[in-house]
């Protein structure tokens, strides 16, 4: 009884853990780069952005694969990206509403969460075919590694651009190139840590 | 003069795809081969046109007479995923030597947010209907710019030797950010037309 149990809590684990790691969105599936370029330029923006996400992901593969046995084949697309939207309008309106100054500087990037193709990829690949705790889960293991993968890339070019992480000074004020702060910073230091992802993974296996 | 300003900073200062990231999926994933970025180009331009002209009077004559803003979302992806629908199945019939060349990528624009961002961008910019089409339009082409300018060099990049690690996606995108350099030395020259 105990084993199975374990056995159980495994294959949840490995659901999270295959989010942030093996179908990393941003560093191995290569998805949802809009977001990820435009609100990175400091390392909070970054993170909020991507626990933005993580709601509307784990709250959509929930309610997705509650629905998945009543919504017909055909429209399918149309009734999930209803669910997404209807999530998405959720976020912007409760971020209006508690968060002013954040949502200001996330500005258009909240409604166009809609459009990630994350969140309509994981619904359809994997919400429609999994029971809703396990597609929870999945929402929950891709939402983190998106949310690690802004942070750390917000983290990068907050420290590069400004000498800071999180407002924290962490080098002299004069440090920094303001480069990596503008949008051509973005592009290449998500080049780079795409880079280094792919070559740890290699040298992993 | 003030479209003309308008015409500007949606080509060069504020482009789309290097200074707003907006519409990065098609910029990464179909700029391989000029022809198809090409191709591209050509159906971004002709939804994302038709799109805000859509759901800018929806807008106007829907959702704000009956304060119904908080739809704006809702409402808005479900007119472009049906106008993209649209749109192919008149192209069919009416033009089946346009449908060919664009067929391929009118799916993948349903997801690609450029169109949607530059519907909500020209609701709160509070421009007006002329307004609202010339930017859409100036902003096509920005996109084309962008993508034709990448695709060429792109197709270089794929004769030269790479780092291993750097190979394709990172290649491309330290390319992305070179060129978004280039673009920001246009940065002021919209305050002429002030």
């Amino acid at each position: 009884m105990r084993r199975k149990e374990t056995i159980a809590m495994n294959s949840n684990l490995k659901i999270i853990i295959n989010g942030i790691v093996k179908e990393n969105p941003t560093f191995v599936l290569l998805l949802g780069m809009c977001p990820t370029l435009a609100t990175t330029s400091s390392a909070i923006n970054g993170m909020s952005m991507g626990l933005a996400t993580m709601f509307v992901l784990i709250a959509a593969n929930a309610v997705v694969s509650l629905l998945k046995n009543l919504i017909p084949d055909m429209v399918r697309i149309p009734a999930y990206i209803v669910i997404i939207a209807a999530f998405v309008t959720v976020v912007e309106m409760v971020m209006n509403a508690y968060v002013p100054a954040l949502a200001d500087s996330l500005g258009i990037f909240i409604p166009l969460i809609v459009v990630n193709c994350i969140v309509l990829g994981r619904a359809e690949s994997f919400a429609s075919k999994n029971n809703v705790f396990s597609s929870a889960l999945d929402g929950i293991g891709i939402g983190l590694g998106f949310t690690l993968a802004l942070t750390l890339l917000g983290a990068v070019r907050e420290l590069l651009g400004t000498g800071k992480i999180f407002s924290l000074s962490i080098f002299p004020e004069n440090f920094g190139a303001l480069l990596f702060v503008l949008a051509p910073g973005a592009f290449i230091a998500l080049g780079f840590l795409i880079a280094i992802f792919n070559n740890l993974q290699k040298s992993k296996s | 003069m003030e479209y003309i300003g308008i015409i500007i900073v949606a080509i060069f200062v504020n482009n789309i795809v290097f200074a707003q990231f907006l519409g990065i999926c098609p910029f990464l994933g179909v700029s391989k081969k000029v022809d198809t970025a090409i191709g591209m180009s050509l159906a971004v331009a002709f939804v994302l046109t038709i799109a805000t002209i859509v759901t800018f009077i929806l807008q106007k004559g829907v959702l704000e007479p009956f304060n119904l803003q908080y739809l704006q979302t809702i409402t808005f992806i479900l007119v472009i995923a049906a106008l993209v629908q649209m749109v192919e199945i008149v192209l069919k019939k009416v033009s089946p030597s346009l449908y060919q060349a664009l067929g391929v990528f009118l799916p993948l624009i349903t997801t690609n947010c450029a169109i949607l961002g530059v519907a909500i961008l020209v609701i709160q910019k509070d421009y007006t209907l002329v307004q609202s089409v010339i930017f859409a339009i100036a902003t096509s082409v920005g996109f084309a710019i962008a993508l034709i300018i990448f695709s060429g060099i792109r197709e270089q990049l794929s004769l030269t030797k790479v780092p291993k690690s750097m190979e394709g996606v990172p290649i491309a995108l330290v390319t992305a950010g070179i060129i978004a350099m280039a673009f920001m030395g246009f940065s002021g020259i919209d305050k002429v037309f002030q």
